[in-house]
C-alpha cells in the first residue's frame, strides 16, 4: 500500500483522509465477504455431519434387531452379548462403516472430476472407470479364484485403463470434456456386458457374489475390506481436499490457470491418479454403486451456493448410501435389495431436479 | 497522458532505451520482454513466423491487424502458453519456457480474451485468485493480500460489487472483475488479449483508461491485443501492426496510424486526420466501391 501511494503522489496528497479511510472499508467489505463465504462452509460441514452421525447410528442399531446405544459402544469395546453381537459386529456395523467410506470415496472422487472437467456428466461412474475396476475385479474374483488385495490392484488396473483411454480419446490438452463423456459413456456399456459376460459364463453360486459387481452392494462386507478402503479414503478425500483450492484456479480456464501459475496438465494428472485411486478401491470392494459420485457432487455445490466442496460431497456422498443401504435392506419386509439398485432409483429423478434447477438458474442469470 | 507520448522513435530499434524516457514512473530495473525470431504453429500449420519483437518496458503496447493475422496467438507465444515451433521468448533475457511457472506468473500478467466465470463465486473470491502465484502450498492469506486485493477493487470500482457473484455481473462489469484479477496479481508485465471485446464504446473507454492509469501509477508494461485501431491509437504509446503472421510496422501511433500501413495492413483505403483536441490520429475509413463484374 505504501508503495503504490509513492507511485501515486498527487492522489495521496489531495485526500490522505478520505483515501485512509475509504481503505478500511474496502478491507472490512473484503473481510466480511470472506467470512460469510467460510460461516456458510463450516455451517454446511457441520450440518452434513451431523446427518451422516445421524444416519450412521440409525443403520448400525436400528436394524430388524434393535440395539441400545449403550449396548453398542459395549459391544465395541469387546463386550460380547449373545445374540446383538453377531449382528451388530458382522453386519450392521461393518455396513454402516463401509456406507461412510465407500460413499465418501465415490463422491470427493466425482466431485473433484467434476470441478476439474467443468461438466457436471464429468464423474467417474458416468465415464465408465467404476465399470472399468469392476470388470478388472470381477474377472480376478470369478476367472482367477482371487481375493483380497491383489483384487483391489487387478480393479485399480481396471480403472486406470478406462481413465488413459478417454483421456487419450480427449486429445491433448484435455480440452474436448464432450468427447470423453461420449467415449466414457460407450466403454461403460462395454464393460457392463463384459461383467454379465463373465457372471453367466462362472458358477456363481451366491446371487450376492454376482449383485456386488453388477450394482454395487454392501452385503459381505469384511473388516480388513473396511481397513483397506479406509486407508485410502484417510489419505485420499484429504488430499483431493487440499487441491480443491488449485482445482478452483483450473476453473477458470487452462489459459487463466496457467497465466497464474498452475501447470494445469500436471495438477489433472494428480487429480486424475486421486479419483482413480478412490473410484477403484471402492468399487472392488463393493462394486459400481450407481449415481453417488454423480450426484453428491451437484447436490453438494448447490448446498454450497455454487462452490465446489470435497469435504461436503464426500459426506453428501456417505449420507447418500447409508441411506440407500438402511432403504435396501428394510424397505420391502424379507427381501433385501443391492445398495446400487435403490442409489439408481433415488439417482434418477435427482438427476432430472438438478437438470431442470440447472435449466432454470441459468434462464434467470442470462 | 497521451499527448506527452514521444511520436518519433526508431521502428527498428523500439527497446526501452528508444522509447522508455519519457512520463510514466518506471523503475529501473524493470522487467523486459523480448521474442527471437520466433515461430508460432498449432500443429503443422505455421501462424507466425520468424518474428522479432522488443516489448518497450513500462509503455503500453497495442498489437493490431486484421483477423486471423496472428495476433492472438503472438500473445499466446510471448506468456508461454504456446511453446514455440521455433526462436524464443525471453522474459528477462531468461527464456520463458525453462523458467518455473510461478516465477513467470509473478512477473507475467495474463488476460485470456473469453476466460470461464466459474459458478457462484463473488467478485472478492475471484480477484482474491489472483494472489494464487504468490501462494505456496500452506500459505496464508496475509495482510499483503488483503491490500493488494483491495487496491485492485479499487482502482477497477468493484468494492460495492465485492460480495456478488460474478456470474451475475453486467459485460463491463465482469470485464472489470477480471482486469481486477490481473492487478491483484502484481506484476510488472501485463498481457490483455481484446479486452474490450463485447463492451459498448463507453465501457471500452473505462477499460483502457483503467490500463493507461495503471501504467501511470506502477508504470506496468502493457501488451494489449485491440482490433480496434482508432482505440490502439488513443490509448497505447506503441503500436504493434501485423499482417499473415509478420509484423509489417511498429512506431508510435502517429507514425503508424497513416494512409499507406492501414492499406497494407488491413487492405482498406482510409483518410487519416488529427484529433483536433488531442492531436491523436483518427481513421475514417473509405467506403468500398461494389464492383458489380
Amino acid at each position: 500500500m505504501s508503495a503504490l501511494m509513492a507511485a501515486a503522489p498527487h492522489l495521496a496528497d489531495s485526500a490522505p483522509e478520505p483515501r485512509a479511510a475509504r481503505r478500511a472499508d474496502t478491507i472490512a467489505t473484503l473481510r466480511d465477504v470472506r467470512r460469510r463465504v467460510r460461516r456458510r462452509r463450516v455451517l454446511l460441514v457441520t450440518a452434513l455431519a451431523v446427518l451422516v452421525v445421524a444416519l450412521f447410528l440409525v443403520r448400525a442399531l436400528l436394524g430388524d434387531y434393535r440395539i441400545s446405544f449403550v449396548d453398542g459402544i459395549r459391544m465395541i469395546s469387546g463386550t460380547t452379548i449373545p445374540g446383538a453381537s453377531f449382528i451388530f459386529m458382522e453386519s450392521t456395523l461393518p455396513r454402516a462403516v463401509m456406507s461412510v467410506l465407500a460413499g465418501a470415496a465415490f463422491a470427493s472422487a466425482g466431485a473433484a472430476y467434476q470441478s476439474m472437467l467443468r461438466n457436471p456428466l464429468a464423474s467417474p461412474d458416468v465415464l465408465g472407470i467404476n465399470l472399468g475396476a469392476s470388470a478388472a475385479a470381477v474377472f480376478a474374483v470369478v476367472l482367477l479364484g482371487w481375493s483380497g488385495m491383489p483384487v483391489t490392484a487387478v480393479a485399480f488396473l481396471g480403472a486406470v485403463a478406462v481413465a488413459v483411454t478417454i483421456h487419450g480419446f480427449a486429445g491433448r490438452g484435455g480440452a474436448a470434456t464432450g468427447r470423453m463423456i461420449l467415449v466414457g459413456v460407450g466403454l461403460a456399456a462395454v464393460l457392463s456386458s463384459v461383467v454379465h459376460w463373465v457372471l453367466l459364463r462362472a458358477d456363481v453360486y451366491r446371487a450376492q457374489d454376482a449383485l456386488v459387481w453388477l450394482t454395487g452392494s454392501l452385503g459381505s462386507v469384511t473388516w480388513s475390506e473396511i481397513a483397506r478402503l479406509g486407508a485410502v479414503v484417510a489419505v485420499g478425500v484429504p488430499l483431493l481436499t487440499l487441491v480443491t483450492g488449485r482445482l478452483g484456479v483450473l476453473a477458470l480456464g487452462d489459459d487463466l490457470a496457467s497465466g497464474l501459475g498452475e501447470r494445469a496438465h500436471r495438477l489433472r494428472a494428480l487429480v486424475t491418479t486421486l479419483v482413480v485411486l478412490l473410484t477403484a478401491s471402492a468399487t472392488a470392494v463393493c462394486g459400481p454403486i450407481a449415481f453417488v459420485g454423480f450426484l453428491s457432487g451437484p447436490i453438494a455445490r448447490r448446498l454450497a451456493g455454487g462452490r465446489t466442496s470435497i469435504p461436503a460431497a464426500a459426506l453428501v456422498g456417505a449420507a447418500m448410501v447409508l441411506a440407500a443401504d438402511y432403504v435396501s435392506a428394510y424397505a420391502v419386509p424379507g427381501t433385501a435389495y443391492p445398495v446400487g439398485v435403490v442409489t439408481g432409483l433415488a439417482g434418477a429423478p435427482v438427476l432430472i431436479w438438478l437438470l431442470v434447477a440447472q435449466r432454470r438458474s441459468t434462464q434467470e442469470t442470462a | 497522458m497521451t499527448a506527452t507520448v514521444p511520436t518519433t522513435s526508431g521502428p527498428a530499434t523500439p527497446g526501452p532505451t528508444a522509447t522508455g524516457a519519457a512520463d510514466s514512473a518506471r523503475p529501473a530495473d524493470a522487467t523486459t520482454l523480448s521474442a527471437e525470431s520466433l515461430s508460432l504453429a498449432y500443429d503443422k500449420r505455421v501462424v507466425v513466423e520468424g518474428l522479432d519483437l522488443t516489448v518497450p518496458s513500462g509503455r503500453v503496447t497495442a498489437i493490431v491487424g486484421p483477423n486471423g493475422c496472428g495476433k492472438s496467438t503472438l500473445l499466446r507465444g510471448l506468456s508461454r502458453l504456446l511453446p514455440p515451433a521455433s526462436g524464443r521468448v525471453l522474459l528477462d533475457g531468461q527464456v520463458i519456457g525453462d523458467l518455473p511457472t510461478k516465477e513467470v506468473a509473478r512477473r507475467l500478467g495474463l488476460l485470456p480474451q473469453q476466460p470461464i466465470v466459474p459458478e457462484g463465486i463473488t467478485v472478492a473470491e475471484l480477484v482474491e485468485r489472483g494472489r494464487h502465484p504468490h501462494h505456496g502450498l500452506f500459505r496464508q492469506w496475509s495482510r499483503e493480500d488483503e491490500d493488494v486485493v483491495a487496491d485492485a477493487l479499487e482502482a477497477t470500482e468493484l468494492v460495492d460489487l465485492a460480495g456478488v457473484a460474478v456470474d451475475s455481473l453486467s459485460g463491463g462489469q465482469r470485464q472489470r472483475a477480471w482486469i481486477a484479477m490481473a492487478l491483484a496479481q502484481r506484476t510488472p508485465v501485463l498481457l490483455l488479449d481484446e479486452p474490450t471485446s463485447f463492451l459498448d464504446i463507453a465501457h471500452q473507454i473505462d477499460v483502457l483508461e483503467l490500463v493507461r492509469d495503471l501504467n501511470a501509477r506502477e508504470g506496468t508494461t502493457v501488451v494489449m491485443v485491440l482490433h480496434d485501431l482508432a482505440m490502439a491509437a488513443r490509448y497505447a504509446d506503441h503500436l504493434v501492426a501485423m499482417c499473415e503472421g509478420e509484423i509489417v510496422a511498429q512506431d508510435a501511433p502517429a507514425e503508424i496510424v497513416t494512409p499507406e500501413v492501414i492499406e497494407s495492413v488491413f487492405g482498406i483505403a482510409a483518410s487519416v486526420v488529427t484529433d483536433p483536441t488531442t492531436g491523436d490520429p483518427v481513421v475514417i475509413p473509405h467506403r468500398r466501391k461494389r464492383e458489380l463484374t
